[in-house]
């Protein structure tokens, strides 16, 4: 027999210290860190991995060795998700995200923060009007543990020392913590509710708007509305933002999936799965600065202007950044 | 009203073809549910032990500590159970090995759908989607068990609502999860394979005991060669010895003649060498009922 018919026994001979040498560096990688391989090594990993992978495919098409094709098959792979599997600079990951990617993602959602806005403004402004004609639809909106005695019979003197007056335990920031981590969790729940074509996320909206207008029927009869407002939106001003955002990143979700339009259902879901993750991050932000805003500023700032201010600087810092940041210069 | 016209559905196998940016299609294959169970499980009990073992911590410092630093404490504790329960998929997945330690005892990964990067942000979107898949479930348990009968009834029908979340993944072909579908993600088996010795020794073929002449060759063809070639690799006694009755029967040879290991090689060799000449000529004989080539 002549070395020409021993064609697939060359190919392999001659490629194979290739893909040991890509194995290896695979190994490295996968069990370290991209960090551990040297300079020549890092320009090695492409050129190895486009060298494997035509050997796969001219191994594919004159190779009868079925294990050779496998091994080909599995290390491509390997190498592939390797290549294109998370990358992690992550300063300029970090940089971009707050640069262009978060605010462009927010401002991509602009009907759905529409939707969830109007319907919290809504459902508070009905909640209230039902609470003021007839008070027993109090005990439906709030249960006596969220109230806390501050229900329709409370008395003024009462309800004023709740929005004024420090709480006897400390623990300020026990209770920042604890209110960032609950608050956080519902905006996930929210979030990962528009699955459910987004009902259920419009039900939670609802319902936080309706708590809203029925405090507001408690607190408004004995002059204390303005109190109430400062005292809701020192933190609200983020926390309420930062909750729509989150109903609307659901609903982007929801909507995606009920109404796909040309793309199919899957590849629109993803689209719109990724967009709404995005928020999500800036969300999880807001509402630590929320938690910080409540579970501090409230108790130590007690003067219904300076609360108002605050109220109005972080509102205005967080449309002008969503609205403005990231946005191409126009030449 | 036009409808679209239905796309190809995908297969019921979990062999799915993926087309890298160089254009060469990989065939990859899907984990299954079962696998998928078993990393979840195994992350669980990770996630517990790395609780247990945080609390007791945090609980000793306590100690060490005195009063005064109390409430600190509960606010540390606060946090690192939010971040365990919320970032612990996030962080190693978003990690060079697009794995959580559970799915790497699997062979598991995640990637993207389309062939492209993981991004960062189609790892949080599949992870906090296990808000409802998983966190929902569990919540409505105690409802379930509640006294009194409208309770118990609203959380059976709130659980098996949430079941339907929970499982999902059996629902499609796919074997996505809801977060899978959301981020554009899918998870595939991530195993290695060793390169195999080469067969085809030239020793075989020399010297004239095993020539084989063209009939012969064409007896058989890529198929039935590459079942030769895992009994080869296999080298288990009992199965070569029948395989070489078998071809020499249907060679019509003498079934008993000569070394069983020693003529299934040659034939091997000589076989693969005639098939792939032919592949070199664009044929390609799929099995032995091929007629084509």
């Amino acid at each position: 027999m002549n070395a020409p018919l021993f064609a697939s026994r060359h190919f392999r001979a001659e490629r194979e210290a290739d893909w040991a040498r890509l194995e290896a560096l695979l190994d490295i990688v996968e069990s370290k860190s991209a960090r551990r391989l040297s300079e020549e090594d890092l320009f090695e990993l492409p050129r190895l991995y486009r060298a494997t992978l035509s050997a796969l495919s001219v191994a594919r098409e004159t190779s009868l060795d079925a294990s050779l094709v496998d091994y080909l098959e599995r290390l491509s792979t390997r190498a592939y998700f390797v290549l294109y599997g998370c990358r992690a600079p992550w300063g300029r990951q970090i940089a971009g995200f707050f640069g262009t990617g978060l605010p462009q993602a927010v401002r991509a959602l602009w009907p759905e923060i529409v939707v969830a806005t109007l319907l919290t403004v809504l459902s508070a402004v009905a909640a209230y009007a039902l609470i003021r004609a007839e008070p027993a639809w109090f005990g439906a909106i709030l249960s006596p543990e969220m109230a806390s005695g501050r229900d329709m019979n409370a008395s003024a003197e009462f309800l004023r020392k709740s929005l004024y007056d420090k709480p006897e335990d400390g623990g300020l920031e026990l209770f920042a913590a604890y209110l960032f981590t609950h608050n956080a969790q519902v905006s996930f729940l929210c979030f990962a509710l528009g699955f459910a074509l987004g009902i259920p996320t419009l039900i939670l909206l609802v319902q936080n708007g309706a708590m809203l207008g029925a405090m507001f029927a408690v607190y408004a009869p004995h002059g204390l509305a303005p109190g109430l407002f400062g005292w809701l939106m020192i933190h609200g001003s983020t926390e309420l933002s930062a909750i729509v955002l989150a109903a609307a990143a659901g609903l982007r979700i929801g909507r995606a999936i009920a109404f796909p339009g040309e793309r199919g259902r899957v590849a629109a879901a993803g689209a719109a799965g990724r967009t709404a993750a995005t928020v999500m991050l800036g969300v999880i932000l807001m509402l630590l600065v929320a938690g910080l805003l409540e579970g501090f500023a409230r108790q130590l700032v007690t003067s219904d202007s300076a609360r108002y201010a605050i109220a109005g600087a972080m509102f205005a810092l967080w449309v002008g950044y969503f609205g403005l940041a990231g946005r191409r210069r126009r030449g | 009203m036009a409808r679209r016209p239905r796309k190809p559905r995908p297969p019921l196998s979990l062999d799915r073809a993926l087309v890298t940016p160089e254009g060469v299609t990989l065939n990859v294959r899907l984990g299954s549910g079962g696998a998928r169970a078993g990393a979840l499980v195994l992350d669980l009990l990770i996630m517990l032990a790395i609780l247990i073992g945080f609390t007791l911590l945090v609980v000793l410092l306590a100690r060490a500590g005195g009063t005064a630093t109390g409430p600190l404490l509960m606010v540390v504790w606060l946090l690192g159970f939010f971040l365990l329960r919320n970032f612990y998929f996030v962080a190693f997945e978003a990690g060079g090995r697009a794995a959580t330690p559970g799915k790497r005892l699997q062979k598991l990964r995640v990637v993207a759908r389309d062939g492209g990067r993981l991004t960062p942000t189609a790892v949080l979107a599949r992870n906090l989607m296990r808000e409802v898949e998983l966190f929902l479930p569990l919540s409505f348990l105690p409802f379930a068990f509640a006294e009194g009968t409208i309770d118990a009834w609203v959380g059976y029908l709130a659980l098996g609502w949430a079941c339907l979340f929970l499982f999902f993944l059996l629902f499609n072909r796919d074997r996505m999860r809801a977060g899978d579908l959301v981020a554009g993600t899918w998870v595939v088996e991530n195993e290695r394979r060793q390169i195999g010795a080469e067969l085809l020794d030239p020793a075989a073929l020399e010297g004239d005991r095993y020539r084989f002449a063209p009939h012969e060759l064409a007896a058989y063809g890529a198929f039935e060669l590459h079942k030769l070639e895992e009994v080869l690799r296999r080298n288990d006694r009992h199965d070569q010895f029948m395989v070489a009755r078998t071809i020499r029967t249907k060679l019509g040879r003498n079934p008993d003649e000569g070394y069983d290991r020693e003529f299934l090689e040659a034939y091997y060799a000589a076989l693969r060498l005639e098939l792939e000449r032919k592949l070199l000529f664009g044929k390609r004989k799929k099995d032995k009922h091929d007629q084509q080539a």
